[in-house]
């Protein structure tokens, strides 16, 4: 009876603790939504929640005066809405990187983040797509967005960039909904076995469908999961490009520029990276799963970041060497003015917190250190949002007439809506961790040493599934091993 | 231990009852495949394997054929991109034509966007409900439910199940065949008729 080590790839290391059982697994992740909420998850549940009635309030306001209650202005006719607007859907991205093309390149440590990230996407979208349907100011016309016959038989015009992104968006919601409920399926299956109540297993119940963990069903579900990752990775790349045709395409200096949709792709992981980091963190501390969001993977994102964050870097210098190398006086204009205008504040915001920032994960001690980590994230978080709001509004501020130039002002009630959608958006991630399993339990289950059928028991008379390792050869995993 | 458990509750109503499926747990993912494959090689066609995660080399123990869930992907894929297509040529193109920066009513390039987003989400949606069709779901009752042991697979616990309605099913030999794979307990499951 020997011990048959799984293969591993040179120089991995276990991607959760080596001793957790798969027992161990469903208990620690089901228990949160089993066990009653700690007191701090109510403080900030009622904390999130009331900044969502914040933002009833002033979406009422808005419906009720217009959109002259914002500060929006000739000429910054775009400001904090498409601002916020590019800034959730960027924060999204990171939930599809995760959940779609590590899948796709079978990196196996995603399983440990990737139901997280994909609800964080779900929830940014959704805080997105109110955006646009507010900006247009009377929101009770927002369906002439949609191609639905109406009043005017006046359809949309198909060769606006606004309406591919309307497009865009709406797809990329649907399908990551699809694709995270299609991953919670044999999750809600978990929680309705457990479910000691009989309202609570009828409820799991019906949305785990039936589900009895037959090979013949999880052959069609890996299909399907696989396909749905293969659609997303083109879908993630596609929506971000399709949000900076909307700056791209038109003949603003400092939007009508080619490099935008992959520095905007770039961006977006980059800031949803530092999101998913931050949400992490504090998740990670509160309830305790340690040992399945290890140390590796929280290593892993900072490198995602120091990545992403050198890449937009890079963006930012080749946007100023084309303004000057195209030798188009307004566009040398717009990006002089960035850096050294009236907003050059927000500018240098940007640069420090998005290129300097990330840089210090070069190092092996800070991609490690939990308090830098989460002090990286949340000016990241920041960087991003003034990212965005340079680009729309030192652009649109002074355009091409002296005369017409402005400066935008925000609004309290531009401030409100912005920290309502925050408050919708922790309400809705508070309720997602309370009662829908945050680690996708059935998929880290598979990545454990004990999942591999070669793991364990040498069965005798059947050498076909065997590899003839040698017991002594399983020295250097030691921890690998049940039992020591 | 391979000690049989008693038959669940449902054997206690004789009345109007079939027998529907048996059950065999196994502790180790690894006696689930062995098991898999003995009664592929016994020539039993109508069974399965249930497991908390998909099982490595699972659907090789069990002879399945290939997924066919990529060719309802593929017929939905080509329905958005079609579907796009007739749309934005009809309504920009024909029913209301729209000159806008002086650019023909009817141009393609500007349409690709959409019809890639149509296309993925035909497709995303095709291959949802098409995996649900493919497994019979959602269903909310099997006989598989009745019994008590049945709750582990969801967790960390591993079974083979054999139908009633399989030709090779034979409440004897069936049993003998699944004892022989040292399960950790066999059940018989009982179905109203």
């Amino acid at each position: 009876m020997g011990y048959i080590v799984p293969i591993k790839e040179l120089g991995e290391s276990p991607l959760v603790d080596p001793k957790i059982t798969m027992h161990e697994v469903t208990d620690l992740v089901s228990k949160v939504s089993e066990n009653r909420a700690p007191r701090g998850w109510w403080f900030a549940f009622l904390f999130a929640a009331s900044f969502t009635g914040i933002l009833g309030i002033a979406v009422g306001i808005l419906f009720w005066f217009g959109v002259g209650v914002w500060g929006n202005n000739s000429p910054t006719y775009w400001a904090w809405d498409i601002t916020n607007f590019v800034w959730w859907i960027g924060i999204g991205h990171a939930g599809t990187l995760i959940s779609a093309v590590l899948f796709l390149f079978r990196q196996k440590w995603r399983t440990a983040i990737n139901r997280f990230a994909e609800a964080m996407t779900i929830f940014a979208v959704m805080c997105a797509g109110m955006y646009p349907g507010l900006h247009v100011g009377r929101a009770w016309y927002a369906y002439y967005m949609f191609p639905i016959p109406n009043q005017m038989s006046l359809w949309p015009n198909f060769k606006s960039p606004l309406m591919w992104d309307i497009f865009a968006v709406s797809t990329y919601f649907t399908v990551s909904l699809l694709f995270w409920y299609v991953g919670l399926i044999p999750d809600f299956a978990t929680l309705r076995d457990r479910a000691k109540t009989a309202i609570r297993r009828k409820v799991y119940a019906f949305f785990a469908l039936g589900w009895l963990g037959s090979n013949r069903h999880w052959q069609n579900y890996e299909r399907a999961y696989l396909i749905l990752a293969a659609f997303s990775t083109p879908l993630v790349l596609s929506v971000h490009s399709v949000v900076s045709f909307d700056f791209a395409t038109s003949v603003i200096p400092g939007w009508h520029t080619t490099i935008f949709p992959p520095y905007f792709v770039a961006g977006a992981v980059f800031s949803g990276f530092a999101m998913v980091m931050t949400l992490m963190l504090i998740t990670r501390a509160v309830y305790g799963v340690k040992s399945v969001v290890t140390m590796k993977h929280l290593e892993l994102m900072n490198k995602i970041m120091l990545t992403t964050g050198s890449l937009v870097g890079y963006a930012y210098g080749m946007e100023f060497f084309i303004a000057w190398y195209s030798g188009n006086d307004y566009e040398m204009f717009t990006f002089t003015n960035r850096a050294t205008g009236p907003y050059w504040w927000a500018y240098w915001t940007m640069i420090s917190c998005n290129v300097i920032t990330p840089q210090i994960f070069w190092f092996k001690k800070m991609r490690t250190s939990i308090p830098v980590m989460f002090v990286a994230s949340i000016l990241i978080n920041i960087g991003m949002w003034f990212e965005r709001f340079v680009i729309i509004v030192t652009s649109l501020h002074r355009d091409f007439i002296p005369s017409s130039w402005g400066y935008f002002r925000p609004t309290i009630i531009d401030v409100f809506t912005y920290m309502g959608t925050l408050g919708f958006f922790f309400t809705a991630f508070l309720l997602f961790i309370r009662w829908i399993p945050m680690i996708a339990i059935a998929e880290v289950k598979a990545t454990l040493p004990s999942a591999d059928p070669h793991f364990g028991h040498a069965h005798a008379g059947d050498g076909e599934h065997h590899h003839e390792d040698k017991p002594s050869e399983a020295a250097p995993d030691a921890a690998l091993v049940p039992g020591e | 231990m391979s000690a049989e458990k008693p038959t669940s509750s449902t054997a206690a109503k004789t009345a109007m009852t079939r027998n529907a499926l048996y059950l065999a747990e196994f502790s180790e993912p690894g006696a689930c495949l062995h098991a898999a494959e003995k009664l592929r090689d016994a020539g039993y066609k109508n069974f399965d394997a249930h497991t908390p995660f998909p099982v490595h080399g699972m659907d090789k123990a069990m002879g399945m054929s290939d997924s066919k869930l990529g060719w309802i992907t593929l017929a939905c894929g080509i329905t958005g991109v079609s579907a796009g297509w007739l749309m934005m040529w009809w309504m920009n193109g024909v029913d209301y034509a729209l000159v806008i920066g002086g650019k023909p009513p009817y141009s393609l390039p500007s349409q690709i966007p959409i019809m890639f987003e149509l296309t993925v989400l035909f497709s995303c949606i095709g291959t949802v409900i098409g995996m649900l069709h493919l497994n019979k779901l959602p269903r909310h009752h099997h006989p598989i439910f009745e019994s008590d042991r049945f709750a582990g697979f969801s967790d960390d616990k591993f079974f083979v199940s054999v139908a009633a309605d399989d030709p090779k099913f034979s409440v004897e030999k069936t049993k003998a065949l699944l004892k022989a794979c040292s399960p950790d307990g066999i059940e018989l499951l009982k179905e109203e008729i």
